[in-house]
């Protein structure tokens, strides 16, 4: 049977927390529940995950978001900040294609700035890995946790990391200045930094002038201690005269960009600016199509798609791995609750644990203690 | 019950302490032998003096177990995530300066801003395989620095002393340290960053806003800190 989520009344825990959890976890179930009668295969990973994987993905910050512990043999492990990691090496070490995979427990976030976060909470997720058709795939995975919180008062966000990265790529600039902005798409503050520097509107430190001044190597009256070693110096400075010498990128192309990181619309209004937009950067039609085609699948499962508002943006700052489709759901009317649902479209994660392997990979999370809190006040 | 006051208990730290107490007419003391750290407070009324090591300072603080107490801006900061509701600044105390400061090897001409050093963490990892280590005891504190103006693939790596030398000793590729003229940098041929300046840090008296009070203890720690802003 599938659950209702108007069930969710007839469990309320009554304002005790105690009786919120016990509901949340009697929801938890059931929402696997309906990710396994959907298709999902049932998946457990384990509460502690090796420290060192996390941290190549997302580098020292992750240590003020999750639990560390050690111990003398497998050294630093954390407490699972989340289970996509987990699943994404799972799938991509002995799974079968195409696969589906739904799971549901605590997931355990270091808080130090708000007492009041929780620091551990439930999770329940439904992951896809499916080559043959990203669109389709997107909207099922969209649709069904739009399903899960049906008649509850939230609302859908959406956006696609995509059509931004497919912008920066067919920038007229060099493979040098692309990458770095690249590999900074999810920090908005220093990518904003580089593309000021990048097309000339930022002014040039002195100690940047001075070095650009000189000619030749340039080490070789200095002590050569630590690992980075005088040639790698010596490459950074010619890689810096080299970039000197490139003209910024075009007033056009920038503007274009800026316009494109402000897209704020429904659906369809987004997609007709986007069009817009591409005859500077002609770059990102094909992130487009396959956003129209995805629209077009959310709208044969029945999403609203006319009324679903589009943010180009989105996901820029909290969802580092997703590097496609975005999506979360929030309750507007409690602006003290964090985000009820989110997920999206990780094809680069699956190519970064696959060690050479890859796979079209999306999914997404619903925390069922939100969703108690939500019916409890609304009800 | 008297009002608990912790103090550095050994060094520089302690005796410029005792310093500045004693220009307002307090005096600190430790009793005992020299190895006891028992001390005595003379001319403020039902006040103790606690010594104890400057880095549990701030902890002693938010657990409510001083009333006041004197260390470093960095060590509160560093320990202290809420440290602006849990402690109170009630004066700087003048000495003890400090800049926790980020600095890389001479060597590296082409590194001078914090947009360079994340350029060249980028270029570091990919050329050696793993992120570029920064050595340092102050974690929170750099790392959120770091997060802030947005630098990426570098790692932390852990180190209580002697931090300079890490860097020819190949254990960390640069550090973020204490320094107050820059000459241990320089000796360990170092340099600054232009923007690495993570925090400028000087001994500091702190009020607690955990730890409880009884009337009498109020009325004596208002009239205390009246005497020492004066």
């Amino acid at each position: 049977m599938i659950w209702s989520p108007k069930c969710v009344k007839s469990l309320q825990g009554k304002g005790d927390p105690m009786g919120q959890r016990m509901t949340a976890r009697t929801l938890a179930a059931r929402l696997r529940m309906n990710f396994e009668a959907a298709g999902a295969r049932v998946v457990e990973p384990p509460y502690l995950q090796p420290a060192e994987t996390l941290l190549d993905l997302y580098g020292e910050d992750i240590r003020a978001r999750a639990y560390v512990t050690i111990d003398a043999l497998r050294g630093e492990q954390m407490l699972r900040p989340d289970f996509t990691v987990p699943v994404v090496q799972m799938h991509m070490s002995d799974g079968a294609e195409p696969a589906r995979y739904t799971y549901a427990g605590e997931v355990f976030r270091r808080q130090e700035q708000d007492e009041d976060r929780a620091n551990e909470y439930l999770q329940v997720g439904y992951e896809v890995f499916d080559r043959a058709d990203p669109a389709s795939a997107d909207a099922e995975v969209f649709a069904l946790i739009a399903l899960q919180l049906r008649d509850m008062p939230v609302r859908a966000a959406t956006g696609d990391i995509g059509i931004l990265m497919a912008a920066v790529q067919g920038l007229n600039t060099t493979d040098l200045r692309k990458s770095a902005l690249m590999r900074h798409i999810w920090r908005p503050r220093r990518f904003r930094a580089l593309l000021d520097q990048f097309s000339g509107r930022s002014v040039m430190p002195e100690s940047r002038k001075k070095l650009l001044s000189t000619e030749g190597v340039l080490t070789g009256q200095m002590p050569a201690i630590g690992k980075r070693r005088p040639g790698e110096v010596d490459a950074r400075v010619d890689a810096l005269r080299q970039d000197a010498a490139q003209p910024p990128i075009a007033e056009n192309e920038l503007l274009a960009l800026e316009a494109l990181m402000a897209v704020r619309e429904t659906i369809p209004y987004a997609s007709e600016q986007m069009r817009d937009i591409a005859v500077d950067l002609p770059a990102i039609t094909p992130a487009l199509d396959r956003l129209e085609a995805r629209t077009a699948a959310m709208k044969a499962r029945g999403i609203n798609v006319d009324a679903l508002d589009f943010e180009a943006s989105y996901g820029r700052t909290s969802m580092e791995y997703y590097d496609g489709f975005v999506f979360g759901f929030y309750a507007d009317a409690r602006p003290d609750l964090p985000v009820i649902a989110s997920g999206g479209r990780y094809d680069a994660l699956t190519r970064h644990l696959g060690s050479g392997a890859e796979i079209p990979a999306v999914g997404g999370v619903l925390r069922p203690d939100l969703m108690v809190r939500l019916e409890g006040t609304t009800s | 019950m008297t009002l608990k006051l912790g103090v550095p208990s050994k060094g520089r730290l302690m005796e410029k302490t005792f310093e500045w107490f004693s220009k307002r007419d307090i005096t600190l003391t430790r009793t005992g032998s020299d190895r006891e750290y028992a001390g005595a407070v003379h001319g403020a009324e039902g006040v103790d003096l606690v010594l104890l090591s400057a880095g549990e300072i701030p902890r002693e603080l938010a657990a409510g177990r001083l009333h006041l107490g004197v260390t470093g801006t960095d060590l509160v900061q560093e320990k202290l995530p809420l440290w602006e509701q849990q402690v109170e600044q009630i004066a700087p105390l003048g000495f003890g300066h400090a800049d926790l400061i980020l600095a890389v090897p001479q060597l590296w001409i082409d590194v001078d801003t914090l947009d360079d050093l994340d350029a060249v963490a980028a270029a570091f990892r990919a050329q050696h395989g793993h992120r570029l280590r920064i050595a340092t005891k102050y974690h929170r504190l750099v790392r959120e620095f770091l997060t802030d103006v947005g630098v990426a693939d570098y790692q932390l790596v852990d180190s209580q002393g002697a931090t300079e030398g890490t860097v020819k000793n190949e254990t960390a590729e640069m550090v973020a340290d204490i320094t107050s003229t820059g000459e241990t940098l320089r000796a360990n041929h170092l340099k600054l960053l232009a923007d690495g300046l993570v925090l400028r840090s000087q001994a500091t008296l702190w009020r607690s806003r955990i730890a409880k009070c009884d009337s009498a203890e109020r009325a004596n720690l208002t009239d205390l800190l009246e005497r020492l802003h004066g």
